[in-house]
């Protein structure tokens, strides 16, 4: 396949070169918008509060890691405490999706029954629902249930809001898969959990991974849920502590870009390690409410 | 393998759909019923009044000022975000080399959450120590209050519409790269230039890709709530509030949730609507090649 830089080259030769040059340079302009903003915020977090007034662009004089350890300061709005907050909370959702899920998807795929597709509908619908439909009268059932000041009145909500997903994208991976084996456990006399445990999650450890990773992301970016569900200060996630610490920290814009950059971080790191399932994921993701 | 064992069916899809009747399908109803009630500061006196809400919702000011910004950020995430992404595939498409460096910088912001987002453009924006007005003073230039009740919902949507580029690029390079070749070698042939190729093949074949990115788009635009809520909070006098910051406002600093559950059924009745009146205005045959 030729490309316009080659076309435009092949009508006036020297201006093949000229053409690629326009492109890469409005493709690397768009590269640096993504990439200028959290470089500044990397090394803003390195400087003090004077310094990112007075050299606001420039590599921090000192590299010092005053504004992270500063961090610990704010006792009442503590980023790393919000950060242990964030990875308890979210693991537990993960965790708690891929067993439901799981086991859902596992009827779902290989079980036989009537008003099978009335599952599959109530699936469809609760993955459209947006979560602001149900804020308000969640804030209520949390009450009544006597969650609302733990863990649980923001991980069951976030369980329930990405169930619906899970399990359809996790029955679609599971019908694809060859039942031979489940036959010959069950001919050698497995019982259905043994064959749940030892056949099919192990065959699925890849859909298990690429739901894991997005609902972690989904989860751990969550700001709406823990910040109507979950009102204690020390038990909220960082997304919850972020929204306060432009009030919080005044002018301490030092502090404010450690603590944004530590937030960025495990989902740096998710990216580099696992890009590839997260672009596929969170394209395929969009559609969710 | 269909396995018919009634005890695990039940078994096994019971936490599923217990969860998500208590924390979705259950308070859908309970959202649908606030809205006919008047309702303060969540007590247990609520009194059912009819319409009132829907009517008093018609005649907010604020609720039309929501609306016009809906519709702003609508055409922005339209005409910026998946025709900013389409030019940005076309270009890729057209340079060979680069093209998984531009896909994994490009995606990135979509990973980051809309708190971070936020928080780092309130920095941005902020009069001391922000980087315009760095960039003011490095040019010589007097420093400006930049959210102001004309500019707030522009820069307030600047940082969304940034941040989801990256996202319809990707769609956009994987439709582009699902077209066969040899509809181009064929056109080649006939000596078509690169720009003619772009607009009389490319966009033509993308469609249906361009379709879903629309519904996509527009529906995308119902949801934002967490970089409005970090960076103006809707303010200010409400300029930049659009129906998901105002249903929060209202209920939860308004502490008026009847009214706010208004606003939350008259959202997915929009939702609804656009995605219905888009499928039919965009459903043709589909393009098989």
């Amino acid at each position: 396949m030729s490309t316009v830089a080659e076309n435009i080259g092949q009508k006036r030769g020297p201006g093949r070169y000229a053409g690629r040059t326009v492109v890469y340079v409005l493709l690397i302009a768009w590269a640096c918008t993504t990439i200028v903003p959290l470089l500044w915020v990397l090394l803003s977090s390195l400087k003090s509060s004077d310094e990112i007034l007075t050299n606001a662009f420039g590599l921090p004089d000192s590299f010092s890691f005053v504004n992270y350890v500063k961090l610990n300061e704010y006792g009442n709005l503590n980023i790393l405490r919000g950060f242990a907050n964030s990875l308890l909370i979210s693991g537990t959702v993960v965790l708690g999706v891929a067993l439901f899920g799981g086991l859902a998807s596992f009827v779902l795929s290989r079980f036989q029954f009537r008003g099978k597709g009335l599952f599959n509908v109530l699936f469809v619908v609760c993955m459209l629902l947006p979560q602001f439909a149900v804020i308000i009268p969640n804030f209520m059932i949390i009450k009544e249930l006597h969650l609302n000041g733990t863990y649980w009145s923001v991980i069951l909500p976030q369980i329930a809001g990405n169930l619906s997903f899970a399990i359809l994208m996790m029955t679609g991976f599971m019908a694809a898969l060859p039942g031979e084996l489940e036959e010959a456990a069950v001919v050698d006399g497995a019982s259905i959990w043994k064959i749940f445990w030892r056949i099919l999650v192990p065959l699925c450890v890849p859909i298990f991974a690429t739901v894991s990773i997005m609902i972690f992301l989904w989860s751990y970016n969550e700001l709406l849920m823990p910040l109507v569900y979950l009102p204690v200060r020390d038990m909220q996630p960082i997304s919850v502590l972020l929204s306060l610490v432009s009030n919080a920290y005044g002018t301490d814009y030092g502090a404010m870009m450690a603590a944004i950059a530590i937030s960025i971080a495990p989902l740096l790191v998710l990216y580099m390690i696992s890009q590839e399932t997260v672009i596929k994921g969170l394209t395929a993701g969009a559609v969710k409410g | 393998m269909n396995f018919k064992d009634k005890r695990y069916i039940v078994l096994f899809l019971s936490p599923t759909v217990i969860l998500l009747f208590a924390f979705l399908l259950y308070p859908l109803i309970q959202s649908v019923y606030y809205s006919f009630t008047d309702w303060y500061n969540f007590s247990n006196e609520k009194t059912f009044i009819g319409l009132d809400n829907y009517r008093q919702l018609v005649q907010d000011p604020v609720v039309g000022i929501a609306l016009r910004n809906t519709l702003i950020l609508t055409v922005g995430a339209i005409v910026l975000q998946a025709g900013g992404g389409l030019a940005l595939a076309l270009l890729t498409d057209s340079v060979k080399r680069g093209f998984k460096f531009f896909r994994t910088v490009y995606f990135f912001p979509i990973v980051i959450s809309g708190t971070a987002i936020g928080l780092m453009f309130s920095i941005i924006y902020n009069y001391d120590y922000g980087l315009l007005n760095a960039i003011m003073r490095a040019f010589g230039l007097p420093e400006q209050v930049w959210l102001t009740e004309h500019s707030s919902i522009y820069l307030v949507l600047f940082p969304i519409l940034w941040q989801y580029v990256g996202f319809y690029f990707v769609i956009f390079l994987t439709g582009i790269s699902k077209i066969p070749e040899d509809i181009y070698e064929s056109a080649q042939l006939d000596g078509i230039t690169g720009i003619q190729k772009a607009f009389k093949i490319t966009i033509p074949l993308l469609r249906d890709v361009i379709a879903s990115c629309l519904t996509l788009a527009t529906a995308g635009a119902l949801k934002v709530f967490d970089v409005v809520y970090i960076v103006t909070k809707g303010g200010p006098m409400n300029s930049s509030e659009l129906l998901s910051t105002y249903m929060y406002d209202k209920a939860f600093n308004g502490q008026n949730a009847g009214y706010a559950s208004t606003i939350v059924i008259a959202m997915m009745l929009l939702g609804i609507l656009i995605t219905v009146l888009l499928n039919k205005a965009v459903k043709k045959d589909t393009i098989s090649y």
